[in-house]
């Protein structure tokens, strides 16, 4: 075990895939430079070739990633911050996810992609964006956005071996965490959703960062005797209905906290699964806690008050149990 | 370099193959699976060329203008006309039709419908060869249209910075849909554009298959050789409308006598001439050639017509590679 930060343990991850497979390459802005940090040390230990700086030009590298996967390479894009995807995205809609369907089969695209949602953090409205449901609702990409170090090392280690696009969110609110992580070869597989405490009362489905909200949370809550189970989605396509729909079995009461805005959230679909397969199990309605149909002020009082809190979160645990 | 006697007959084989594929597959377009079509007639010598010119573990990047451009790299027309039809046998097993066609066993790496967008495709082609120390080059066709797009700038711009074995061939078939080419573009040539990448640009005579070879045979062997990219622009032109057949009769964007000005320079016409003058091929040899490809293009449209559809649940094959489990909604069919 090493004890990593989150950010450290991404690198790692890219690190290891780089050692074991020299298909491994990573592209993306000011890489070699670390200028955003999720790439210490790469330049290093791989060279230039394999650690490739692009110009500021979102569409021509992210459609060069895919064509390099098509003829056998595994690139690893650094996106730095999720909203950079929109230049790129024909990109990424007509061709990275496409291809293999269009094609019949015939083209493989493993291209994983590294995306930080960069908020809170004063960056006003172009840069805040957390956009895991817009990704979501385009069928052919896996998508993944963990919440811990070593659920970032382990499952950005399979996507890199994935044999299709994954892109990894990730919350730059996780950024500061510690925790020990595994040195060997950990992988973990896409589509599982962990339990993160386990708990009685209510379940509470957190997505990417906001799993630690609810962590924070359950332990308040305990304080009052609510056992509150917390279940990490980590990923979001393929998305793991079952643990979810497991916990909610034995708890009857689901709050569910998504950085995502609310309207077409992570949260929303997980709510309408649960009530297609599981509405006999709810004792109460189920809650949403998102971020609100509105762009991020810059202003740090009205930015900070629109996100998933631990505050919101034990608001809506003790609603659901009103 | 000069295409041998021996190239220049099967230049003539392909391009007749592209022809009478076009022409077929409008002529019974009833039978098609609808959609749009987009004849790449009177381009023949511009895609043969370039095609030809590559190795067929090259790498070839196709537009929503491409029944031609699979014919060109080798793919065989029973499989490219079930496509057109969505049958199972279809190149693509049914799930590209008409502007997306692709056969990676010759290395035609599929051809994407919107416009510009296979240009870092065939980039990254280019990359993934220079990475993996293989000797193969991509080549990437575009239209004039696509040109504007940001993804040429970008795609250019990186194979230079980062010296990958591509060539660029932009057909300038004149119009983008209905809009000419002069209207949209401030220099006179596409090939203009590639002194602002520090790479050859050059233009060639598109309805000349000779030329076109020769041009783009030295543009790929800058590429394998000394990993230097291209821009090569082929002055070319389409008979038919934007997508389907001849333009309707109220059609005004181009005259009449245009198109008749560059019929009279007919792909097709020109290499015969070649043939009869400097490979020595009499009109019956000519002929032949002609017959064997009619008799191809028969054989193979009889393939697809008696072929089956693909099943109703194989809407669900090849969303990724490696399936995902249905733990949500995602895959199963019904739902």
């Amino acid at each position: 075990m090493t004890e990593l930060t989150f950010i450290e343990a991404g690198t790692k991850a890219v690190h290891e895939e780089m050692l074991r497979d020299d298909r491994v390459f990573v592209l993306g802005e000011d890489i070699s430079w670390n200028f955003f940090g999720t790439t210490a040390g790469l330049v290093e230990a791989f060279g230039e070739e394999r650690v490739r700086d692009t110009p500021i030009a979102e569409a021509g590298f992210v459609g060069t990633a895919a064509g390099a996967a098509m003829v056998g390479m595994r690139p690893v894009v650094d996106m730095m911050i999720a909203p950079f995807f929109y230049v790129a995205m024909d990109q990424v809609v007509s061709i990275v996810a496409k291809s293999t369907y269009l094609y019949g089969g015939q083209a493989k695209m493993p291209v994983t992609f590294r995306a930080t949602m960069f908020y809170g953090v004063g960056v006003a409205g172009q840069h805040s964006d957390r956009p895991i449901s817009t990704f979501m609702t385009i069928p052919g990409l896996k998508i993944i956005a963990p919440s811990c170090p070593r659920d970032l090392k382990g499952m950005l280690k399979t996507a890199i071996r994935e044999d299709d696009p994954v892109i990894c969110f990730e919350d730059c609110r996780a950024w500061g965490i510690r925790q020990d992580v595994p040195d060997d070869d950990e992988l973990i597989p896409l589509g599982s959703a962990d339990v993160k405490r386990r708990g009685s009362d209510v379940t509470v489905v957190g997505v990417a960062g906001t799993v630690n909200l609810a962590l924070e949370a359950a332990e308040r809550l305990e304080g009052s005797g609510i056992s509150v189970e917390v279940v990490d989605l980590r990923s979001v396509v393929p998305l793991d209905a079952e643990t979810i729909l497991e916990s909610v079995r034995k708890t009857g009461r689901l709050v569910v906290a998504d950085p995502s805005h609310e309207l077409g959230s992570v949260a929303s679909e997980i709510a309408a699964i649960v009530v297609e397969r599981g509405f006999h199990h709810l004792d109460a309605p189920i809650i949403r806690v998102t971020t609100p149909h509105v762009h991020i002020p810059f202003s740090p009082p009205l930015e900070h008050s629109l996100y998933p809190s631990v505050e919101k979160i034990v608001a809506a645990v003790r609603s659901v149990l009103a | 370099m000069k295409p041998s006697d021996e190239q220049c007959v099967e230049m003539y084989r392909r391009m007749w193959r592209i022809r009478l594929f076009e022409e077929t597959a409008f002529e019974r377009r009833a039978h098609l699976a609808g959609g749009p079509g987009h004849s790449s007639i009177g381009m023949e010598a511009s895609i043969v060329g370039s095609c030809l010119a590559l190795r067929q573990d090259d790498y070839m990047v196709g537009t929503h203008r491409s029944h031609g451009h699979p014919i060109g790299k080798g793919a065989r027309v029973d499989r490219l006309f079930a496509e057109l039809m969505g049958k199972v046998t279809g190149v693509n097993q049914g799930k590209g039709g008409s502007m997306h066609m692709s056969d990676f066993s010759v290395g035609s790496v599929g051809e994407t419908s919107i416009v510009g967008s296979g240009l870092p495709v065939a980039t990254g082609a280019a990359l993934g060869a220079k990475l993996q120390r293989s000797d193969r080059v991509a080549l990437c066709f575009f239209g004039d249209g696509a040109a504007a797009q940001g993804t040429f700038h970008e795609s250019l711009n990186l194979a230079a910075i980062w010296h990958l074995p591509v060539v660029y061939v932009c057909e300038n078939n004149q119009y983008a849909e209905n809009t000419p080419f002069t209207a949209m573009c401030a220099v006179p040539n596409v090939a203009d554009r590639a002194a602002a990448y520090g790479m050859p640009g050059l233009v060639v005579d598109g309805q000349d298959a000779i030329k076109v070879f020769d041009v783009v045979s030295d543009a790929v062997e800058r590429a394998r050789a000394s990993n230097v990219p291209s821009l090569i622009e082929t002055k070319t032109y389409r008979y038919n409308d934007h997508s389907g057949g001849p333009d309707r009769r109220d059609a005004t964007y181009r005259a009449p006598d245009e198109v008749a000005v560059w019929r009279a320079r007919d792909p097709l016409t020109l290499l015969a001439k070649h043939l009869f003058a400097e490979v020595g091929l009499d009109v019956s040899e000519v002929e032949g050639l002609q017959q064997e490809e009619q008799v191809r293009i028969e054989a193979a449209w009889q393939f697809a017509i008696d072929s089956p559809f693909p099943p109703i649940e194989a809407a669900f094959d090849h969303l990724f590679t490696n399936p995902i489990a249905a733990v949500s909604s995602i895959g199963e069919p019904g739902r």
